[in-house]
């Protein structure tokens, strides 16, 4: 595939085309090397220059990454949905009590990850509500007995949202939780509860959970143990577009200094069965602008996520060509979008994920849990 | 010819022949093909509208016999499933469609021995009554009723309109090449006969769509045989109202097919709007390819975003469901960044 359109070529074939101003200025700054600032990301966010500002993604996506898209052999495991939170825009979380509500045990979490179909495992991802009765030592031993069953398996486990909850209970700081979590067998950690970073937004929706600055401290302190993370973005319910873009800017200034950020995944909000079910949620072209500026924006964050489970097989293969590289993985049995009505199916094979890559014009490339190739079998 | 001479071409609207165009689709990435579609689309339609219909697929009878291979919907006679819509259910049907705010009904069904030409210019009839527009009978049908009463397709066109139809809709192309159709569907019209028909429909000054069902067995090389012959055909008569891309969704019991997605999808959209620089009108399919890539689409060349579908029942029956009513659908067009204007199957404004 050849791409007409190199930061190189200034005038390009595309002189007689109507161009957004804004647009030609923000190219000319990632020519220069220049940072995007707060104005060029809202000016991304609401030009009617969709596949322009695709196009710059693009460029960038290219010039790392080339024609590989990246995915992992993983499994997906909510060990409880349990939750004291009570997000408004989630569809998961039952309340201490509830018939419904569930809490696996270690064992029991090791009979998930066990059966012959998952010899190419790599990770387990394994988060969860915040459910007040376990004690930090269910934690350790969930932990441990994963790592037992599975040696070699990587597991990135526990939002930041968990951690602190974890911490509360045991009386104890983030930081000597993520200690005893990391001696346990964490060997990194997923994005999750970033939500928006508002405080407008967190008191409307999800007022009982850790704040931004909260959440961004934990992650500084897992970067600091040598513990990598990644982070996330809810978007489409009712922040600001400057919010967004306010979002992408926090993340980076902290990723400048702890530097443990892998990966950046936007979240589209899925509102069926939550109490913003009245809400359409975010359309395709708001999913890929946003999707298109992450890349622009996050100049010091490696990787970005199409997630398919949230985007739909279609828009994730489409959304490659919007500056992502990677798609998550195959996520056996995923619970807490399909509990909002997602419509993607629970898991894909790995020949699943590769013909969707194939598909959309990139050579499939599995990865592990630190984003190094890996050869299967 | 190197890509860049064909970029050119695009960007001044110079025609693309076969060459051009294969070139184009083999080696432009994907954004670039729907950059230069975008803007052969707002040469053509400048305005920053897209246009959307509210109507109702009725499918009359699921009885057929041409049984091709693609085909979910169909059931042979005697099948328990096997039905032909009775008057009192259709007109329950049209009811509901008005009070909708529907302008037209798309009525299209299997080709079944049991319905003669009078039958169907009945329900022509009684639609027609209910003050709605009939976008009905694709070339298949058309050529199976001329069969079936020893009339010229001709003849057959003039009655239906006679009777109050409005349009002729483009199904039943599939791939316009033989060597595909002798493929997929052997029993159905020929390639040369389907655009007989519309030529015929033409001359008549009833106005058409044209359709191309993808991704199956055919080749890039049909592909553009297709887009080729209807551009000719539109060349001399003009009477396309627009064209309408669809990838071929398959089912458990049809033809097997390796699916290739969005991104395919949106590059043949593209790719139609290059070369189809004499139809006014590209209509995006959300109803195969969901909501989120058929408003994506809408930046790949197309100025429609088709119907809300109040019914739908063939695409179904390949087990894709999409649903959209009229206020999601202009909220898609809205937030995509263009102005809604609902239109009939002439794609007038209503």
């Amino acid at each position: 595939m050849e791409s007409l359109l190199g930061f190189d070529n200034a005038g390009g074939p595309w002189g007689d085309l109507p161009a957004d101003p804004d647009l030609s200025r923000i190219r000319r700054k990632l020519q220069d090397g220049v940072r995007l600032d707060f104005e060029d990301g809202l000016a991304c966010l609401e030009t009617k220059d969709l596949l322009g500002l695709g196009h710059l993604a693009w460029t960038v996506r290219r010039s790392l990454y080339g024609d590989e898209a990246y995915y992992i052999a993983n499994h997906h495991l909510n060990y409880t949905n349990i939750c004291i939170n009570q997000c408004r825009f989630c569809a998961f979380h039952r309340i201490p009590g509830d018939s419904a509500g569930y809490t696996l045990t270690p064992d029991e979490a090791v009979a998930r990850i066990q059966g012959a179909e998952l010899d190419d495992l790599q990770e387990v991802h394994v988060v969860g509500g915040c459910n007040p009765a376990p004690d930090l030592d269910y934690y350790v031993r969930l932990l441990e007995a994963l790592s037992a069953a599975r040696p070699g398996l990587h597991l990135k486990a526990f939002t930041a949202v968990e951690i602190a909850h974890i911490a509360a209970r045991a009386g104890l700081d983030t930081l000597t939780v993520l200690e005893r979590l990391k001696a346990a067998g964490l060997k990194a950690m997923p994005g999750g509860g970033a939500e928006v970073f508002s405080e407008r937004i967190r008191r409307i929706l999800f007022p009982r959970k850790p704040d931004a600055d909260q959440w961004l401290e934990i992650h500084g302190q897992a970067h600091s143990l040598g513990i990598p993370t990644n982070a996330t973005l809810l978007f489409g319910h009712v922040e600001t577009l400057a919010e967004r873009v306010e979002h992408l800017l926090r993340l980076r200034a902290q990723q400048d200094l702890t530097r443990g950020f892998q990966c950046f995944i936007p979240l589209p909000f899925h509102p069926a069965n939550t109490p913003l079910s009245h809400l359409p949620g975010p359309s395709g072209v708001e999913i890929l602008k946003l999707m298109a500026l992450s890349r622009l924006m996050l100049d010091n964050i490696p990787h970005l996520k199409a997630y398919w489970i949230m985007l739909g097989e279609k828009l994730t293969q489409v959304a490659l060509h919007f500056g992502a590289d990677d798609l998550e993985g195959t996520i056996v049995q995923e619970r807490i979008a399909h509990q909002a009505g997602a419509a993607t199916a629970q898991g894909l094979t790995r020949m699943q994920v590769e013909t969707l890559i194939r598909g959309a014009g990139f050579v499939p490339v599995p990865r592990d849990t630190f984003h190094n190739r890996v050869v299967h079998a | 010819m190197n890509t860049e001479r064909v970029v050119q071409m695009c960007l001044v609207g110079e025609r693309l022949g076969f060459q051009a165009a294969r070139t184009l689709y083999r080696s432009a990435d994907l954004l670039t093909l729907g950059r230069l579609a975008h803007a052969a689309r707002l040469r053509l339609n400048p305005a920053p509208v897209v246009t959307y219909a509210v109507d109702r697929n009725i499918n009359y009878t699921n009885i057929c016999v041409s049984g091709c291979r693609f085909c979910a919907f169909y059931r042979p006679a005697g099948h328990p499933e096997a039905y032909v819509l009775g008057r009192e259910a259709l007109e329950r049907k049209l009811e509901e469609t008005c009070r909708l705010g529907g302008t037209h009904i798309l009525f299209q069904g299997g080709l079944n021995p049991a319905l003669d030409l009078q039958w169907h210019q009945e329900q022509v009839r009684c639609m027609a009554n209910y003050g709605l527009q009939v976008h009905g009978y694709s070339p298949p049908e058309i050529v199976f009723f001329a069969r079936q009463s020893g009339l010229s397709v001709r003849a057959v066109i003039e009655r239906l309109m006679a009777a109050g139809l409005t349009s002729i809709p483009g199904g039943g192309a599939e791939i316009l090449t033989d060597r595909v159709r002798r493929r997929i569907s052997p029993e159905k019209v020929g390639s040369r006969q389907w655009l007989q028909v519309m030529e015929t429909a033409h001359g008549l000054g009833l106005k058409t769509s044209a359709t191309m069902m993808f991704g199956h067995v055919e080749s890039m090389e049909d592909r553009l045989a297709h887009l080729l012959r209807l551009r000719r055909l539109q060349d001399s008569t003009g009477g396309f109202t627009a064209f309408i891309p669809w990838p071929y969704q398959p089912g458990a019991r049809t033809l097997a097919a390796e699916t290739h997605g969005g991104v395919e999808y949106l590059r043949l959209l593209a790719l139609a709007r290059l070369v189809l620089d004499n139809f006014t009108h590209l209509q995006a399919s959300w109803v195969t390819q969901g909501a989120h890539v058929g408003q994506v689409a809408l930046y790949f060349g197309a100025d429609d975003l088709g119907s809300t579908m109040i019914e739908e029942n063939v695409v179904a029956a390949a087990g894709v469901h999409n649903r959209l009513d009229e206020d999601q659908m202009r909220h898609l067009i809205r937030t995509a960044g263009f102005e809604p204007r609902k239109r009939d199957p002439l794609y007038r404004s209503v």
